[in-house]
Protein backbone atom coordinates (compact mmCIF):
# COMPACT_ATOMS: atom_id res chain seq x y z
CA UNK A 1 0.00 0.00 0.00
CA UNK A 2 1.40 3.46 -0.95
CA UNK A 3 2.14 5.36 1.84
CA UNK A 4 1.84 9.48 1.81
CA UNK A 5 4.38 11.87 1.57
CA UNK A 6 3.73 13.29 5.04
CA UNK A 7 3.81 10.08 6.56
CA UNK A 8 6.89 8.60 4.96
CA UNK A 9 9.09 11.74 6.14
CA UNK A 10 7.82 10.63 9.48
CA UNK A 11 9.01 7.05 8.91
CA UNK A 12 12.15 8.54 7.41
CA UNK A 13 12.16 10.85 10.15
CA UNK A 14 16.05 11.08 10.12
CA UNK A 15 18.72 13.83 10.11
CA UNK A 16 19.80 12.43 6.55
CA UNK A 17 18.66 13.96 3.37
CA UNK A 18 20.85 11.77 1.43
CA UNK A 19 22.12 8.34 2.29
CA UNK A 20 24.98 6.84 0.36
CA UNK A 21 25.90 3.53 0.80
CA UNK A 22 28.51 1.60 -0.58
CA UNK A 23 27.97 3.12 -4.15
CA UNK A 24 30.68 1.62 -6.62
CA UNK A 25 30.85 2.98 -10.94
CA UNK A 26 33.01 1.02 -12.95
CA UNK A 27 32.51 2.27 -16.77
CA UNK A 28 32.75 0.30 -19.83
CA UNK A 29 36.34 1.04 -20.40
CA UNK A 30 36.69 -0.53 -16.96
CA UNK A 31 37.86 2.61 -15.26
CA UNK A 32 36.92 2.70 -11.05
CA UNK A 33 35.47 6.14 -10.72
CA UNK A 34 34.13 5.36 -7.13
CA UNK A 35 35.14 2.26 -4.84
CA UNK A 36 32.52 1.32 -2.28
CA UNK A 37 31.38 4.99 -1.16
CA UNK A 38 29.32 5.63 1.77
CA UNK A 39 28.58 9.24 3.06
CA UNK A 40 25.26 11.03 4.71
CA UNK A 41 24.17 14.88 4.03
CA UNK A 42 22.55 15.97 6.69
CA UNK A 43 18.83 17.78 6.02
CA UNK A 44 19.63 21.72 5.68
CA UNK A 45 23.62 21.41 5.08
CA UNK A 46 25.85 22.65 2.58
CA UNK A 47 28.30 20.04 2.29
CA UNK A 48 31.30 20.67 0.26
CA UNK A 49 33.09 18.11 -1.68
CA UNK A 50 36.66 18.64 -2.71
CA UNK A 51 38.67 16.97 -4.61
CA UNK A 52 41.22 16.75 -7.26
CA UNK A 53 39.97 16.41 -11.20
CA UNK A 54 39.15 12.72 -11.96
CA UNK A 55 38.44 11.81 -8.37
CA UNK A 56 34.72 11.01 -8.83
CA UNK A 57 32.89 13.87 -7.47
CA UNK A 58 31.01 14.32 -11.03
CA UNK A 59 30.52 10.96 -10.89
CA UNK A 60 28.64 10.81 -7.56
CA UNK A 61 26.63 13.78 -8.08
CA UNK A 62 25.25 12.52 -11.69
CA UNK A 63 24.48 8.71 -10.21
CA UNK A 64 22.34 10.66 -7.00
CA UNK A 65 20.54 12.79 -10.22
CA UNK A 66 19.81 9.92 -12.47
CA UNK A 67 22.37 10.67 -14.95
CA UNK A 68 24.73 8.15 -14.69
CA UNK A 69 24.29 4.14 -13.77
CA UNK A 70 25.86 2.56 -10.56
CA UNK A 71 27.75 -0.44 -10.56
CA UNK A 72 26.71 -1.19 -6.93
CA UNK A 73 25.45 -0.23 -4.12
CA UNK A 74 22.42 2.18 -3.56
CA UNK A 75 21.18 5.82 -2.53
CA UNK A 76 18.55 7.20 -1.01
CA UNK A 77 17.06 10.83 -0.74
CA UNK A 78 14.67 11.66 1.72
CA UNK A 79 14.33 8.66 2.64
CA UNK A 80 13.53 7.31 -0.83
CA UNK A 81 15.24 5.15 -3.23
CA UNK A 82 16.96 6.50 -6.69
CA UNK A 83 16.23 3.51 -8.39
CA UNK A 84 12.47 2.81 -7.19
CA UNK A 85 11.34 5.45 -6.22
CA UNK A 86 13.14 7.89 -9.36
CA UNK A 87 9.99 10.33 -9.12
CA UNK A 88 10.13 10.91 -6.15
CA UNK A 89 13.73 11.62 -5.33
CA UNK A 90 14.00 13.49 -8.52
CA UNK A 91 11.34 16.37 -8.12
CA UNK A 92 13.35 16.98 -4.61
CA UNK A 93 17.01 17.37 -6.47
CA UNK A 94 18.19 20.47 -8.31
CA UNK A 95 21.70 20.05 -10.46
CA UNK A 96 23.55 22.70 -11.50
CA UNK A 97 26.14 21.12 -13.97
CA UNK A 98 29.60 21.51 -14.26
CA UNK A 99 29.33 22.12 -18.13
CA UNK A 100 28.30 25.04 -19.26
CA UNK A 101 25.14 23.37 -21.31
CA UNK A 102 22.15 25.80 -21.91
CA UNK A 103 19.53 26.13 -24.88
CA UNK A 104 21.17 28.49 -26.96
CA UNK A 105 18.08 29.81 -28.78
CA UNK A 106 15.39 29.66 -26.00
CA UNK A 107 14.94 32.73 -24.07
CA UNK A 108 15.93 32.66 -20.20
CA UNK A 109 11.88 32.79 -18.91
CA UNK A 110 10.85 30.17 -21.67
CA UNK A 111 14.22 27.73 -20.62
CA UNK A 112 13.50 28.24 -17.12
CA UNK A 113 9.80 27.52 -17.31
CA UNK A 114 10.23 24.34 -19.53
CA UNK A 115 12.77 22.84 -16.54
CA UNK A 116 9.79 24.05 -14.27
CA UNK A 117 7.12 22.08 -16.26
CA UNK A 118 9.59 19.07 -16.35
CA UNK A 119 10.37 18.47 -13.22
CA UNK A 120 6.41 18.46 -13.04
CA UNK A 121 5.62 21.75 -11.56
CA UNK A 122 2.41 23.77 -13.01
CA UNK A 123 3.49 27.07 -13.88
CA UNK A 124 4.26 30.03 -11.30
CA UNK A 125 5.30 32.78 -12.94
CA UNK A 126 5.75 34.67 -9.42
CA UNK A 127 7.78 32.08 -8.17
CA UNK A 128 10.02 32.18 -11.30
CA UNK A 129 10.22 36.00 -11.44
CA UNK A 130 11.62 35.63 -7.59
CA UNK A 131 14.15 33.39 -8.68
CA UNK A 132 15.24 35.16 -11.79
CA UNK A 133 15.24 38.48 -9.29
CA UNK A 134 17.66 36.84 -6.90
CA UNK A 135 20.35 35.94 -9.30
CA UNK A 136 19.78 39.49 -11.38
CA UNK A 137 18.54 37.90 -14.55
CA UNK A 138 15.31 39.74 -14.42
CA UNK A 139 16.03 42.09 -16.95
CA UNK A 140 17.48 39.30 -19.10
CA UNK A 141 14.08 37.72 -19.27
CA UNK A 142 13.22 37.83 -22.81
CA UNK A 143 17.02 37.61 -24.05
CA UNK A 144 17.91 34.58 -25.55
CA UNK A 145 20.96 32.87 -23.64
CA UNK A 146 22.92 32.28 -26.63
CA UNK A 147 23.26 36.12 -26.19
CA UNK A 148 24.71 36.24 -22.44
CA UNK A 149 27.76 36.05 -21.25
CA UNK A 150 29.37 33.15 -19.63
CA UNK A 151 28.64 33.96 -16.49
CA UNK A 152 24.86 35.16 -17.51
CA UNK A 153 24.49 31.85 -18.37
CA UNK A 154 25.68 30.26 -15.35
CA UNK A 155 23.53 32.20 -14.04
CA UNK A 156 20.74 30.94 -15.66
CA UNK A 157 21.98 27.40 -15.25
CA UNK A 158 21.30 27.95 -11.37
CA UNK A 159 18.07 29.62 -12.14
CA UNK A 160 16.57 26.45 -14.39
CA UNK A 161 17.93 24.29 -11.46
CA UNK A 162 16.25 26.28 -8.58
CA UNK A 163 12.81 26.64 -10.59
CA UNK A 164 11.14 23.06 -9.78
CA UNK A 165 11.78 24.55 -5.47
CA UNK A 166 14.14 21.65 -5.14
CA UNK A 167 15.14 20.47 -1.78
CA UNK A 168 18.47 19.18 -2.27
CA UNK A 169 20.87 21.41 -4.91
CA UNK A 170 23.69 20.05 -6.23
CA UNK A 171 26.29 22.86 -7.52
CA UNK A 172 28.99 20.94 -9.91
CA UNK A 173 31.91 23.75 -9.71
CA UNK A 174 29.17 26.20 -9.80
CA UNK A 175 31.58 29.06 -9.71
CA UNK A 176 34.39 27.92 -11.86
CA UNK A 177 35.68 30.52 -14.73
CA UNK A 178 33.00 33.46 -13.43
CA UNK A 179 34.03 37.01 -11.73
CA UNK A 180 34.53 37.97 -8.62
CA UNK A 181 31.24 40.00 -8.40
CA UNK A 182 29.61 37.10 -9.77
CA UNK A 183 31.11 34.23 -7.27
CA UNK A 184 29.63 36.72 -4.60
CA UNK A 185 26.44 36.77 -5.71
CA UNK A 186 26.14 33.01 -6.12
CA UNK A 187 27.25 33.02 -2.42
CA UNK A 188 24.67 35.29 -1.43
CA UNK A 189 22.16 32.74 -2.91
CA UNK A 190 23.53 29.23 -1.50
CA UNK A 191 23.33 30.91 1.66
CA UNK A 192 19.83 32.53 1.42
CA UNK A 193 18.83 28.63 0.13
CA UNK A 194 20.33 27.47 3.20
CA UNK A 195 18.27 29.85 5.13
CA UNK A 196 14.98 28.21 3.56
CA UNK A 197 16.24 24.74 4.79
CA UNK A 198 17.44 24.01 1.44
CA UNK A 199 20.11 21.10 1.51
CA UNK A 200 23.25 21.96 -0.34
CA UNK A 201 25.82 19.93 -2.35
CA UNK A 202 28.73 21.77 -3.40
CA UNK A 203 31.64 20.59 -5.45
CA UNK A 204 34.24 23.42 -6.35
CA UNK A 205 38.26 23.74 -6.86
CA UNK A 206 38.17 27.16 -5.08
CA UNK A 207 39.06 26.19 -1.31
CA UNK A 208 37.42 29.77 -0.43
CA UNK A 209 34.40 29.02 -1.31
CA UNK A 210 33.48 26.03 0.66
CA UNK A 211 35.54 27.60 3.27
CA UNK A 212 33.27 30.21 3.31
CA UNK A 213 30.23 28.45 2.61
CA UNK A 214 30.25 24.72 3.70
CA UNK A 215 29.11 23.44 7.10
CA UNK A 216 30.75 20.37 6.68
CA UNK A 217 33.44 19.06 4.16
CA UNK A 218 34.03 15.61 2.56
CA UNK A 219 37.41 14.97 0.81
CA UNK A 220 37.26 12.26 -2.26
CA UNK A 221 40.17 11.05 -4.24
CA UNK A 222 40.69 8.29 -6.78
CA UNK A 223 37.22 7.46 -5.87
CA UNK A 224 37.35 7.05 -2.42
CA UNK A 225 35.86 9.35 0.85
CA UNK A 226 38.87 9.75 2.35
CA UNK A 227 37.52 12.43 4.89
CA UNK A 228 33.87 13.33 6.06
CA UNK A 229 34.22 16.41 8.74
CA UNK A 230 32.64 19.55 10.04
CA UNK A 231 34.57 22.36 8.43
CA UNK A 232 35.29 23.83 12.10
CA UNK A 233 36.53 20.99 13.32
CA UNK A 234 38.70 19.96 10.34
CA UNK A 235 40.28 23.43 10.51
CA UNK A 236 40.63 22.88 14.36
CA UNK A 237 42.02 19.47 13.94
CA UNK A 238 44.23 19.44 10.88
CA UNK A 239 44.68 23.13 10.77
CA UNK A 240 48.26 23.75 11.79
CA UNK A 241 48.98 27.17 13.63
CA UNK A 242 51.82 29.03 13.67
CA UNK A 243 53.63 32.15 15.50
CA UNK A 244 55.83 34.08 13.62
CA UNK A 245 59.00 36.01 15.67
CA UNK A 246 59.91 39.10 14.12
CA UNK A 247 63.87 38.97 15.71
CA UNK A 248 65.60 42.36 16.59
CA UNK A 249 68.88 41.08 14.96
CA UNK A 250 69.50 38.74 12.77
CA UNK A 251 70.37 34.59 13.41
CA UNK A 252 72.65 32.53 12.11
CA UNK A 253 71.16 29.25 13.15
CA UNK A 254 68.48 28.06 15.83
CA UNK A 255 70.41 27.99 18.90
CA UNK A 256 71.04 24.27 20.25
CA UNK A 257 68.84 24.51 23.59
CA UNK A 258 65.72 25.47 21.35
CA UNK A 259 66.31 22.46 18.99
CA UNK A 260 63.23 20.80 20.72
CA UNK A 261 60.71 23.64 19.69
CA UNK A 262 61.24 22.59 16.35
CA UNK A 263 61.71 26.62 15.23
CA UNK A 264 61.93 27.55 10.97
CA UNK A 265 64.40 30.03 10.75
CA UNK A 266 63.50 32.40 7.25
CA UNK A 267 65.79 32.35 4.57
CA UNK A 268 66.71 36.46 5.32
CA UNK A 269 67.74 34.78 9.07
CA UNK A 270 64.97 37.82 10.29
CA UNK A 271 61.86 35.41 11.48
CA UNK A 272 61.66 32.24 13.60
CA UNK A 273 58.52 30.22 12.99
CA UNK A 274 57.11 28.25 15.62
CA UNK A 275 53.90 25.55 14.52
CA UNK A 276 51.99 24.43 17.79
CA UNK A 277 48.68 22.44 18.11
CA UNK A 278 45.41 24.40 19.53
CA UNK A 279 43.98 21.01 20.57
CA UNK A 280 46.75 20.59 23.15
CA UNK A 281 46.52 21.65 26.73
CA UNK A 282 49.96 23.21 26.25
CA UNK A 283 50.95 24.84 23.47
CA UNK A 284 54.48 25.47 24.56
CA UNK A 285 54.16 29.30 23.73
CA UNK A 286 55.17 30.36 27.47
CA UNK A 287 57.96 28.44 27.27
CA UNK A 288 59.35 28.93 24.14
CA UNK A 289 59.03 32.92 24.99
CA UNK A 290 60.75 32.14 28.28
CA UNK A 291 63.62 30.30 26.11
CA UNK A 292 64.07 32.60 24.15
CA UNK A 293 64.52 35.23 26.55
CA UNK A 294 66.64 32.72 28.24
CA UNK A 295 68.80 32.72 25.40
CA UNK A 296 68.98 36.58 24.55
CA UNK A 297 66.82 36.42 21.80
CA UNK A 298 64.83 39.16 21.49
CA UNK A 299 61.78 40.08 18.90
CA UNK A 300 60.38 43.32 17.40
CA UNK A 301 57.25 41.91 16.67
CA UNK A 302 54.58 38.51 16.52
CA UNK A 303 51.89 37.20 14.64
CA UNK A 304 50.29 33.98 14.24
CA UNK A 305 48.32 32.46 11.27
CA UNK A 306 46.27 29.28 10.54
CA UNK A 307 46.37 26.33 7.88
CA UNK A 308 43.88 27.67 5.38
CA UNK A 309 41.27 24.48 4.51
CA UNK A 310 43.55 24.66 0.47
CA UNK A 311 46.55 23.67 2.47
CA UNK A 312 44.52 21.23 4.31
CA UNK A 313 42.67 19.77 1.12
CA UNK A 314 46.50 19.55 -0.83
CA UNK A 315 47.78 17.82 2.55
CA UNK A 316 45.14 15.39 2.52
CA UNK A 317 44.81 14.50 -1.41
CA UNK A 318 48.51 13.97 -1.24
CA UNK A 319 49.08 11.98 1.42
CA UNK A 320 50.05 8.08 0.38
CA UNK A 321 46.83 5.47 0.30
CA UNK B 1 2.24 10.05 -15.16
CA UNK B 2 4.35 13.62 -15.20
CA UNK B 3 1.64 15.74 -17.58
CA UNK B 4 3.44 18.64 -16.77
CA UNK B 5 6.61 17.73 -18.22
CA UNK B 6 4.73 16.11 -21.54
CA UNK B 7 3.58 19.44 -21.96
CA UNK B 8 6.47 21.42 -21.06
CA UNK B 9 8.35 18.74 -23.73
CA UNK B 10 5.41 19.07 -26.55
CA UNK B 11 5.10 22.73 -26.01
CA UNK B 12 8.71 23.55 -26.10
CA UNK B 13 9.58 21.24 -29.13
CA UNK B 14 6.26 22.81 -30.88
CA UNK B 15 7.62 26.22 -30.34
CA UNK B 16 11.01 25.04 -32.18
CA UNK B 17 8.97 24.43 -35.19
CA UNK B 18 7.21 27.65 -35.09
CA UNK B 19 10.87 29.49 -34.99
CA UNK B 20 12.10 27.62 -37.51
CA UNK B 21 8.95 27.92 -39.57
CA UNK B 22 11.14 28.22 -43.10
CA UNK B 23 12.53 24.90 -42.39
CA UNK B 24 9.84 23.12 -40.72
CA UNK B 25 6.97 23.71 -43.13
CA UNK B 26 7.79 25.91 -46.45
CA UNK B 27 10.67 23.79 -47.04
CA UNK B 28 8.68 20.50 -47.69
CA UNK B 29 5.91 22.42 -49.25
CA UNK B 30 8.36 23.60 -51.38
CA UNK B 31 9.62 20.17 -52.61
CA UNK B 32 6.89 19.22 -52.79
CA UNK B 33 5.48 21.55 -55.27
CA UNK B 34 8.67 20.94 -57.29
CA UNK B 35 7.96 17.71 -57.28
CA UNK B 36 4.22 18.01 -58.84
CA UNK B 37 6.58 20.15 -61.43
CA UNK B 38 8.62 17.82 -62.63
CA UNK B 39 7.11 14.45 -61.79
CA UNK B 40 3.15 15.42 -62.14
CA UNK B 41 3.75 17.58 -65.32
CA UNK B 42 7.06 16.66 -67.44
CA UNK B 43 6.15 12.13 -66.62
CA UNK B 44 2.37 12.81 -66.47
CA UNK B 45 2.31 14.27 -70.28
CA UNK B 46 3.37 10.56 -70.84
CA UNK B 47 1.49 8.29 -68.43
CA UNK B 48 -1.21 9.90 -68.38
CA UNK B 49 -3.20 7.49 -65.67
CA UNK B 50 -2.34 4.40 -63.72
CA UNK B 51 -4.78 2.41 -62.46
CA UNK B 52 -7.28 4.48 -63.80
CA UNK B 53 -6.26 7.36 -61.80
CA UNK B 54 -4.70 10.21 -63.59
CA UNK B 55 -0.85 10.36 -63.08
CA UNK B 56 -0.66 13.93 -60.75
CA UNK B 57 -3.14 12.46 -57.98
CA UNK B 58 -1.76 8.95 -58.79
CA UNK B 59 1.69 10.35 -56.95
CA UNK B 60 0.09 12.57 -53.91
CA UNK B 61 -0.38 10.05 -51.57
CA UNK B 62 3.37 8.91 -52.26
CA UNK B 63 4.75 12.40 -51.67
CA UNK B 64 2.69 12.93 -48.74
CA UNK B 65 4.52 9.58 -47.34
CA UNK B 66 7.79 10.55 -48.82
CA UNK B 67 7.48 14.23 -47.17
CA UNK B 68 6.26 12.79 -43.20
CA UNK B 69 8.73 9.97 -43.84
CA UNK B 70 11.84 12.11 -44.25
CA UNK B 71 10.38 15.02 -41.74
CA UNK B 72 9.41 12.49 -39.11
CA UNK B 73 12.78 11.17 -38.75
CA UNK B 74 14.34 14.52 -39.24
CA UNK B 75 12.18 16.81 -36.23
CA UNK B 76 12.14 13.45 -33.79
CA UNK B 77 16.18 12.65 -34.25
CA UNK B 78 17.43 16.25 -34.11
CA UNK B 79 14.59 16.47 -31.01
CA UNK B 80 17.04 14.10 -29.05
CA UNK B 81 20.24 14.50 -30.58
CA UNK B 82 20.66 18.37 -29.69
CA UNK B 83 20.06 18.05 -26.59
CA UNK B 84 23.02 15.51 -26.90
CA UNK B 85 25.07 17.59 -28.44
CA UNK B 86 25.00 20.46 -26.35
CA UNK B 87 24.94 19.02 -23.35
CA UNK B 88 21.69 19.60 -21.65
CA UNK B 89 20.24 16.55 -22.17
CA UNK B 90 21.48 16.23 -18.29
CA UNK B 91 18.22 17.93 -17.87
CA UNK B 92 15.98 15.63 -18.99
CA UNK B 93 18.17 12.75 -17.74
CA UNK B 94 17.67 13.90 -13.81
CA UNK B 95 14.16 14.65 -14.63
CA UNK B 96 11.22 12.43 -12.93
CA UNK B 97 10.10 11.15 -16.26
CA UNK B 98 9.67 7.55 -17.54
CA UNK B 99 10.20 6.70 -21.00
CA UNK B 100 6.54 6.80 -21.84
CA UNK B 101 6.55 10.61 -20.85
CA UNK B 102 9.68 11.24 -22.44
CA UNK B 103 7.97 9.80 -25.80
CA UNK B 104 4.96 11.37 -25.53
CA UNK B 105 6.48 14.36 -25.30
CA UNK B 106 9.32 14.42 -28.06
CA UNK B 107 7.39 11.51 -30.44
CA UNK B 108 3.78 13.57 -29.66
CA UNK B 109 5.45 17.08 -31.33
CA UNK B 110 7.50 15.23 -33.71
CA UNK B 111 4.17 13.30 -35.15
CA UNK B 112 2.30 16.41 -34.80
CA UNK B 113 4.29 18.67 -36.85
CA UNK B 114 4.32 15.63 -39.58
CA UNK B 115 0.70 15.80 -39.39
CA UNK B 116 0.45 19.05 -40.38
CA UNK B 117 3.01 19.13 -42.72
CA UNK B 118 0.91 16.24 -44.48
CA UNK B 119 -2.17 18.18 -44.43
CA UNK B 120 -0.36 21.38 -45.93
CA UNK B 121 1.30 18.97 -48.47
CA UNK B 122 -2.33 17.50 -49.28
CA UNK B 123 -3.43 21.31 -49.56
CA UNK B 124 -0.75 22.03 -51.89
CA UNK B 125 -1.45 18.94 -54.05
CA UNK B 126 -5.01 20.17 -54.30
CA UNK B 127 -4.34 23.01 -56.06
CA UNK B 128 -2.49 21.06 -58.67
CA UNK B 129 -4.20 18.28 -59.16
CA UNK B 130 -8.07 16.70 -58.35
CA UNK B 131 -7.78 14.44 -54.83
CA UNK B 132 -10.66 12.26 -53.85
CA UNK B 133 -10.29 10.23 -50.67
CA UNK B 134 -12.30 7.16 -50.42
CA UNK B 135 -11.72 6.30 -46.81
CA UNK B 136 -10.93 9.64 -44.66
CA UNK B 137 -10.35 7.53 -41.89
CA UNK B 138 -8.25 4.78 -42.99
CA UNK B 139 -6.44 7.24 -44.46
CA UNK B 140 -5.80 9.57 -41.20
CA UNK B 141 -5.25 6.13 -39.64
CA UNK B 142 -2.32 5.18 -41.75
CA UNK B 143 -1.07 9.40 -41.74
CA UNK B 144 -0.88 8.80 -37.75
CA UNK B 145 0.77 5.47 -37.82
CA UNK B 146 2.98 6.21 -40.27
CA UNK B 147 4.15 9.41 -38.37
CA UNK B 148 4.32 7.89 -35.01
CA UNK B 149 6.44 5.09 -36.27
CA UNK B 150 9.04 6.78 -38.04
CA UNK B 151 8.81 9.38 -35.50
CA UNK B 152 10.01 7.14 -33.32
CA UNK B 153 12.48 5.26 -36.13
CA UNK B 154 13.80 9.02 -35.65
CA UNK B 155 13.95 9.21 -31.87
CA UNK B 156 16.08 5.68 -32.19
CA UNK B 157 18.88 7.48 -34.38
CA UNK B 158 18.71 10.34 -32.78
CA UNK B 159 20.00 8.38 -29.82
CA UNK B 160 22.06 6.15 -31.72
CA UNK B 161 23.94 9.20 -33.66
CA UNK B 162 27.21 10.03 -32.08
CA UNK B 163 27.50 12.68 -34.49
CA UNK B 164 25.88 14.65 -37.55
CA UNK B 165 27.08 12.66 -40.23
CA UNK B 166 25.36 9.44 -38.43
CA UNK B 167 22.31 11.43 -38.24
CA UNK B 168 21.89 12.33 -42.16
CA UNK B 169 23.53 8.83 -43.05
CA UNK B 170 20.60 6.87 -42.45
CA UNK B 171 17.77 9.04 -43.98
CA UNK B 172 19.65 9.84 -46.75
CA UNK B 173 21.20 6.24 -47.67
CA UNK B 174 18.06 4.00 -46.29
CA UNK B 175 15.06 6.32 -45.83
CA UNK B 176 15.19 8.20 -49.41
CA UNK B 177 15.91 4.97 -51.44
CA UNK B 178 13.39 3.14 -50.06
CA UNK B 179 10.68 5.52 -50.30
CA UNK B 180 11.62 6.13 -54.19
CA UNK B 181 11.69 2.77 -54.55
CA UNK B 182 8.54 1.54 -52.55
CA UNK B 183 6.31 2.86 -55.21
CA UNK B 184 5.80 6.97 -54.43
CA UNK B 185 6.04 7.63 -58.47
CA UNK B 186 4.77 4.24 -59.81
CA UNK B 187 3.04 1.06 -59.02
CA UNK B 188 5.09 -2.20 -58.39
CA UNK B 189 2.71 -3.69 -60.87
CA UNK B 190 4.81 -1.89 -63.41
CA UNK B 191 7.67 -3.37 -62.88
CA UNK B 192 9.24 -6.36 -64.77
CA UNK B 193 8.02 -9.72 -62.02
CA UNK B 194 11.65 -10.09 -60.57
CA UNK B 195 11.66 -6.53 -59.56
CA UNK B 196 8.44 -6.82 -58.20
CA UNK B 197 9.25 -9.51 -56.17
CA UNK B 198 12.18 -7.69 -55.15
CA UNK B 199 10.04 -4.94 -53.92
CA UNK B 200 7.73 -7.16 -51.49
CA UNK B 201 10.51 -7.17 -49.27
CA UNK B 202 10.58 -3.27 -48.93
CA UNK B 203 8.29 -2.30 -45.99
CA UNK B 204 7.89 1.22 -47.45
CA UNK B 205 5.71 -0.14 -50.25
CA UNK B 206 3.27 -1.44 -47.97
CA UNK B 207 3.00 2.13 -46.11
CA UNK B 208 2.74 3.97 -49.41
CA UNK B 209 0.23 1.13 -51.05
CA UNK B 210 -1.96 1.41 -47.82
CA UNK B 211 -2.15 4.91 -48.02
CA UNK B 212 -2.66 5.18 -51.40
CA UNK B 213 -5.90 2.73 -51.02
CA UNK B 214 -7.42 4.96 -48.69
CA UNK B 215 -7.46 7.81 -51.41
CA UNK B 216 -8.70 5.29 -54.26
CA UNK B 217 -9.20 2.19 -53.67
CA UNK B 218 -6.08 0.43 -55.50
CA UNK B 219 -3.44 -0.98 -54.04
CA UNK B 220 -0.32 -2.94 -54.86
CA UNK B 221 -0.57 -4.98 -51.90
CA UNK B 222 -3.50 -5.89 -49.22
CA UNK B 223 -4.90 -3.28 -47.04
CA UNK B 224 -4.27 -5.53 -44.10
CA UNK B 225 -1.25 -6.64 -44.90
CA UNK B 226 -0.48 -2.77 -44.94
CA UNK B 227 -1.59 -2.09 -42.09
CA UNK B 228 -0.16 -5.26 -40.13
CA UNK B 229 3.15 -4.32 -41.47
CA UNK B 230 2.60 -0.46 -40.38
CA UNK B 231 1.82 -1.53 -36.60
CA UNK B 232 4.40 -4.31 -36.73
CA UNK B 233 7.02 -1.46 -37.13
CA UNK B 234 5.79 0.85 -34.53
CA UNK B 235 5.76 -2.07 -32.18
CA UNK B 236 9.23 -3.05 -33.58
CA UNK B 237 10.33 0.68 -32.67
CA UNK B 238 8.36 1.08 -29.15
CA UNK B 239 10.28 -2.32 -27.80
CA UNK B 240 13.65 -0.75 -29.24
CA UNK B 241 13.31 2.80 -27.52
CA UNK B 242 11.72 1.00 -24.28
CA UNK B 243 15.05 -1.17 -24.12
CA UNK B 244 17.33 2.27 -24.88
CA UNK B 245 15.77 3.60 -21.38
CA UNK B 246 16.00 0.74 -19.71
CA UNK B 247 19.44 -0.19 -20.78
CA UNK B 248 20.34 3.92 -20.95
CA UNK B 249 22.15 2.73 -24.06
CA UNK B 250 23.92 6.06 -25.43
CA UNK B 251 21.80 8.27 -23.06
CA UNK B 252 22.96 6.93 -19.27
CA UNK B 253 26.93 5.66 -19.02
Amino acid sequence: MPISDAKHRIIAGMQSMISIKDLSKVYAGGFTALKSVSLDIDRGEIFALLGPNGAGKTTLINIVCGIVNASGGSVEVDGYDIQRDFRQTRTRIGLVPQEMASESFETVWNTCSFSRGLFGKPPSPEYLEKVLRSLSLWDKRDTITMQLSGGMKRRVLIAKALAHEPEVLFLDEPTAGVDVELRQDMWNVVSALRDQGVTVILTTHYIEEAEQLADRVGVINHGEIILVEQKAKLMRDLGKKQLVLNLQEPLSEVPAELKDYGLELSDDHNDLTFTYDTARERTGITALLGDLSKAGIHFNDLHTSQSSLEEIFVDLVKRPQ
Amino acid sequence: MNFQAVKAIYRYEMARMFRTVVQSIVAPVLSTSLYFVIFGSAIGSRITEIDGVGYGSFIVPGLIMLSIMTESISNSSFAIYFPKFTGTIYELLSAPVSWVEVLLGYVGAAASKSMIIGGIILLTASFFVDIEIAHPVVMVTFLLLTCVSFCLFGFILGVWATGWEKLTIVPVLVIMPLTFLGGTFYSISMLPPVWQTISLFNPVVYLISGFRWSFYENADVSITLSLATTVGFLIICLLAVRWIFVTGYRLRS
